[in-house]
């Protein structure tokens, strides 16, 4: 980061930090709850709980399963964005937006078609696979959008003098778009610890599974509390960790240099194994499970299927995932705002306080919110309202990292132009910030918008009674192995979401490389 | 980090040629975008202003169900139909519902609480969560089957059974210290996440004290079972002939059995000798919650699933055992006064968290 500099590096706009530490407050509210619940056992009794052999055991579990994802979705995610954005591997467009639809399928449901397929998979192989096919994405779309805006200049320089092309990748390329590497694994390590469906169908027993325990078989919510605490803290490791991975230079230049057009380099003899790679991440990623549910939605129209269901269930799903992605969006720009532009230990501080929360299973978060509601906000819970603020709380890292991005790779030039013309922060922020950063606003809330979409322990808790989403239509019949009743269910979700999925890339990709080609 | 290559250089080389650019894009661009932004926030206010959904006038009720829509719904329906009293249905798992209803204490929105099983009724008893019902209530069904303090009673019940195969052992065992037997090794089925079976191993912690338990499940992880996702898949492995034996809910093979003829299907159920833990009887189950504001209509729903109406239904729709009101089950099933099944109070089965310790410990959880 260059320091912020003129009138800049004065205090930011009031409104900025109010609504940041509204979004705080909001993040980091399970984690009170949690604190509060675990005190009431007292802490000796709490450490108790976690000192157990099983529990450690499989803390570690979870964080090997954890480690291993966030390896492979990072090295499938920018192996994956250089071919679409550095290459002439055939069909850049096409992939552009077929990488990140894996994103629109929910684990469960993935590893339910692997499993049906092959009931005997084993465990870890079987989850790291479902995991990691889900999660790459992450990776992808920052990565992708790094190298868009990646000044070739070094490479050209580094290829003059007689460099190998792949070794320039590996020293130079890379090293170049590490924070964006960084910042796409947290999202895979944190999501890798707190998914419960995928490990729970294929038998793989981590850490998840002693915290759903806690709350469905020993109908004990402290216990759950202070096992979720426990994930926090790995969590907080994580996040330290990326920090410091992102925080050191990784290289030095003198200026910024421009971003231009970049000329793909040839695959040559390397080409068909490129494709090879993009149809298999493809295929592993969303073709064969939507083949397995396709199938059983065929065997399923033989029968009937109650279409004014499905119909009123994706109402609900996209409705909701809606307001989720726009109350999400409202809270993430003030903390993206400030992170990129106020950059100080305060700030950094508070937008890695929300991502703490993401490590945090949904059940968790929504017996939290049942709490929040019986207790305080009592006429909205189990309504619309108390449901989305459980959705903010579970998604708002992912909007904020985008966020913070869009902002960064905005020139600070022009809101200097427009302060010294008298222009005040606020109207600055209005007029001229978000407007250049709307494609990854726009990004941020259809990150929001798909994940949400997918969620179901939250929404089993908190939706309004009798009112369904197709993510818990879909548990109805799959809680009693009713594949085919479940499966029009599925291919609705993933057709829908990957509606906004595809935009992602546009949103992410495309629009911030647009933005420098304008500006050459 | 990103910023160092947008921020100055790129503002020096392009600051000025882009005022102009955004300027331009300024006109139509930015009315689209203040007509999404005025569309999000009214939609997101008029979500949080919506009120309570379907809030009927007449009389109604908030039932958390445990037991599945798909099985439980048209019961429910035809009570609403019977009795003009609307029911606002919020299924789940019965355990996370039993959490939910822990957190929400005195300000839980349900009247009454279906679970699918016991121990999640005794949770809620323990919290003193449940009120007490009537005596109609506690004397409609036999006293092993409803909560020693009246708070919940059983509505159907279901027994554990060795479903066998006849042509591969036409001999079953009748307790589960024959199914530990070493002929039978990588012969006998389970379902390690099932709830009922986990159920089971609870009862038998509780009949034989943790030391007994622990040291027949070793014997019985020992003797190398296949483990299964479903009691389903277990039944169609025994009527395939890939095992001889699994460990199940006495309902499974009568499913199959009325979807495609008793003629097609080779599977049997052996009911397990008087006594034995492998005989348990478990039952779902139904409780009022104390904080009801609406009692009597939650009485009513009550005196409706214990009626010979709800009785029946369950007996027609999921084979299960019939508790109250003289009704015999469906199909072809020993008495359970016959079967004489363990003797326990199945409040006690809420130690599930303990069963999972042991089970994980003996390597049975995730086989």
């Amino acid at each position: 980061m260059v320091a912020p500099r003129g009138p800049l590096r004065r205090r930011p706009p009031v409104v900025l930090v109010l609504g940041a530490l509204v979004a705080v407050v909001v993040a980091v509210l399970p984690l009170v709850y949690l604190v509060d619940r675990a005190g009431s056992l007292g802490w000796s009794a709490a450490v108790g709980e976690l000192a157990q052999r099983r529990t450690v055991a499989l803390l570690w579990r979870s964080v090997v399963l954890a480690g291993t994802v966030t390896v492979l979705a990072s090295v499938i995610g920018v192996a994956a964005a250089w071919l679409v954005v550095r290459s002439d591997v055939p069909g850049r467009r096409l992939w552009s937006v077929l990488v990140v639809l894996p994103l629109a399928m929910p684990s469960y449901a993935a590893a339910y078609a692997w499993l049906s397929w092959r009931p005997a998979m084993a465990p870890f192989p079987g989850t790291v696979l479902v995991l990691t096919l889900v999660a790459y994405p992450y990776v992808y779309l920052p990565v992708a959008a790094a190298l868009r805006r990646l000044d070739p200049a070094q490479e050209e320089v580094a290829r003059s003098l007689g460099q190998h092309p792949a070794r320039v990748v590996v020293t130079l390329t890379l090293r170049q778009v590490r924070p964006a590497i960084a910042s796409g694994a947290l999202l895979v390590a944190l999501y890798a610890l707190s998914d419960f469906g995928a490990p729970a169908l294929f038998r793989y027993e981590v850490f998840t599974f002693v915290i759903y325990g806690a709350y469905n078989a020993g109908f004990d919510p402290t216990r759950a509390a202070v096992l979720g605490l426990a994930l926090v803290f790995v969590a907080a490791l994580v996040v330290v960790a990326e920090a410091w991975v992102r925080g050191r230079p990784a290289y030095a230049r003198i200026g910024s240099g421009a971003p231009r057009r970049q000329y793909p380099v040839a695959l040559r003899g390397g080409r068909p194994i490129a494709v090879a790679f993009l149809v298999a991440v493809f295929a592993l990623g969303i073709g064969f499970p939507m083949w397995r549910f396709l199938y059983w939605t065929r065997e399923a129209l033989d029968r009937t299927v109650p279409w004014g269901e499905v119909a009123a269930a994706l109402g609900h799903t996209l409705w909701w995932s809606l307001l989720a992605a726009a109350a999400t969006l409202v809270l993430a720009i003030p903390v993206g705002v400030l992170v990129a532009r106020y950059r100080s230990r305060l700030t950094a501080g508070l937008e890695r306080s929300t991502y703490v929360a993401h490590a945090l299973p949904g059940i968790v978060v929504a017996i939290a919110l049942v709490y929040v509601g019986v207790t305080v906000l009592r006429p909205v819970y189990q309504e619309v309202p108390l449901l989305i603020l459980a959705y903010v709380v579970l998604f708002l890292s992912l909007a904020i990292g985008t966020v913070r991005t869009g902002v960064e790779q905005t020139p600070v030039a022009q809101e200097e132009v427009a302060r010294s013309l008298g222009r005040r922060p606020g109207q600055v922020l209005a007029r001229v910030t978000l407007p250049q950063a709307a494609p990854a606003l726009a990004g941020g809330a259809a990150l929001v918008f798909v994940t949400a979409m997918k969620e179901l322990p939250a929404t089993l808790l908190l939706r309004p009674t009798g009112l369904d989403t197709l993510a818990t239509r879909l548990w109805t019949f799959t809680s009693e192995s009713n594949y085919a009743a479940g499966a029009p269910y599925v291919v609705a979700l993933v057709c829908f979401a990957a509606i906004p999925a595809a935009l992602l890339s546009r949103f992410v990709v495309d629009a911030g490389a647009r933005l420098e080609e304008h500006r050459d | 980090m990103t910023a160092r290559a947008g921020g100055g250089g790129a503002g020096r080389v392009g600051g000025a040629g882009r005022v102009g650019g955004a300027g331009r894009v300024g006109g139509a661009g930015q009315v689209g975008r203040a007509a999404l932004v005025v569309g999000l926030v009214a939609g997101l206010v008029a979500g949080l202003v919506a009120g309570p959904a379907g809030a009927a006038p007449g009389d109604s009720i908030t039932v958390y169900s445990g037991r599945n829509e798909a099985l439980i719904k048209p019961l429910f329906d035809q009570f609403t139909r019977d009795t003009g009293i609307a029911v606002q249905v919020r299924y789940g798992d019965s355990g996370a519902l039993a959490s939910q209803m822990l957190t929400e204490g005195g300000a839980s929105p349900a009247d009454v609480f279906v679970s699918q099983d016991a121990g999640a009724l005794g949770a809620l008893t323990n919290a003193k969560l449940l009120a007490k019902l009537p005596a109609r209530s506690r004397n409609a069904v036999a006293p092993e089957y409803r909560a020693g303090d009246g708070t919940w009673v059983g509505t159907s019940g279901r027994v554990r059974v060795l479903v066998y195969n006849p042509k591969l052992l036409p001999d079953p065992p009748t307790t589960i210290d024959e199914v530990v037997d070493p002929r039978y090794k990588g012969k006998v089925g389970y379902a390690p996440t099932n709830a009922s079976w986990q159920s089971f191993v609870t009862a038998l912690r509780v009949l034989r004290g943790e030391r007994k338990a622990e040291k027949w499940l070793r014997a019985f992880a020992a003797n190398e079972p296949k483990a299964y996702a479903s009691n389903a898949a277990i039944r169609d492995a025994v009527d395939a002939g890939q095992i001889w034996m699994g460990l199940v809910n006495h309902y499974y093979l009568w499913q199959k059995i009325v979807q495609v003829g008793e003629a097609s299907v080779v599977a049997r159920n052996q009911f397990m000798a008087p006594g034995d833990p492998g005989g348990l009887v478990n039952v779902a189950g139904v409780g009022v919650l104390k904080s009801s504001t609406n009692k009597k209509a939650a009485q009513a729903f009550v005196d409706y699933l214990l009626s010979e109406g709800g009785q029946a239904y369950f007996a027609d729709r999921t084979y299960e055992y019939p508790l109250a009101a003289g009704v015999q089950p469906s199909v072809r099933l020993p008495s359970l006064a016959k079967l004489r099944a363990p003797a326990l109070d199945l409040s006690d089965l809420d130690s599930l968290a303990a069963t999972q310790e042991l089970l994980a410990e003996t390597g049975l959880l995730t086989r």
